[in-house]
């Protein structure tokens, strides 16, 4: 499967699925006006990786700010995942957020509430 | 009763003010304002958690204008075809927000029930109506996913203030009037 690598912009994330590797990244601010454009081709693109997926998938999200449009967009996103760990598939997400930004400590346990994969709270120090 | 927006904005004090919008809002608008108040509140040395929350809920309060507002009166479309008023004040405890828009008669009343049932939440009943929408609304055709008034009360802790101003038969203009606090009330 070719990869997807998109260079982050000021409000849209930067977005690597290495399907070779099992790594999917998503980093930086994710506030489009329209989100569903952005999305669909990754919820699509995982669509397809959903049938040859590797042993173990590691899911990296590290995001600055997300809007309410972006976070059913993802909650998307998820949903592929955890149907990849249903067909017992090791599936881990890692949700960075940084040091006292309790938003997105806790926007991070809302999905881990409503998704059924293993989720890893991250707190960036630096 | 006469009202005009020309007057609401003249008559804001202007020491504290650290931006002032009216007029269409579109994308580069919000790109634009976000910016502009980001780089000064970076000036100020906010501290992070602050200027994280201010930006946050002026990115939903924008993208509510953009995604939501009804069509403007007769009077209006000339200037804008999605009008909205937005004023970022810096106060003693945070940061306001307000914004205005038009909201044709017949939807007032779905939205200020909709304000009325977050104002009456608490923080927890907001958390678990924030994730009960997330999960179960699909984005409407307007690109909004109803979220965003949730959000603004969940991030800020405090309550939505409003009122409803009478323009014509047809339409009242509609202010949100949001409290970004330093420490979040719960």
């Amino acid at each position: 499967m070719e990869p997807i690598i998109i260079e982050g912009t000021p409000k849209t994330p930067t977005v690597k699925f290495d399907a070779a590797a099992g790594i999917f990244e998503i980093k930086g601010r994710s506030i489009p006006e329209n989100s569903v454009e952005f999305y669909k081709p990754l919820v699509d693109w995982l669509e397809s990786y959903k049938e040859t997926p590797l042993a173990k998938t590691t899911v990296n999200i590290r995001l600055e700010y997300f809007n309410t449009s972006s976070s059913k967009c993802i909650l998307d996103v998820f949903k592929k995942l955890e149907a990849i760990h249903k067909a017992k598939n090791e599936v881990e997400v890692n949700w960075y957020y940084e040091e006292d930004d309790e938003d997105m400590l806790e926007a991070g346990e809302d999905y881990e509430s409503i998704i059924r994969v293993p989720f890893k709270m991250i707190e960036i120090t630096d | 009763m006469s009202f005009n927006i020309e007057n609401y904005f003249s008559d804001q004090p202007k020491d504290n003010v650290i931006l002032m919008y009216k007029g269409n809002v579109d994308s580069d608008v919000i790109n634009h304002v976000l910016d502009s108040v980001e780089e000064k509140m970076v000036a100020v040395n906010d501290n992070p958690k602050l200027r994280k929350k201010v930006y946050n809920v002026l990115v939903e309060s924008l993208q509510n204008l953009f995604h939501h507002v009804d069509k403007v009166p007769a009077d209006f479309e000339e200037q804008a075809e999605k009008y909205g008023l937005l004023v970022v004040k810096k106060v003693d405890t945070g940061y306001k927000i307000v914004t205005g828009n038009f909201v044709q008669s017949e939807n007032i009343e779905k939205l200020e029930e909709k304000i009325k049932r977050i104002n009456r939440s608490t923080h927890e009943e907001i958390k678990e109506l924030y994730k009960f929408i997330l999960n179960h609304q699909r984005i409407s055709a307007k690109g909004g996913g109803g979220l965003g008034l949730v959000d603004i009360a969940r991030k800020t802790g405090n309550k939505l203030d409003y009122a409803f101003v009478k323009y014509n038969d047809n339409y009242s203009f509609f202010y949100l009037d949001i409290l970004v606090s330093e420490e979040k009330e719960n």
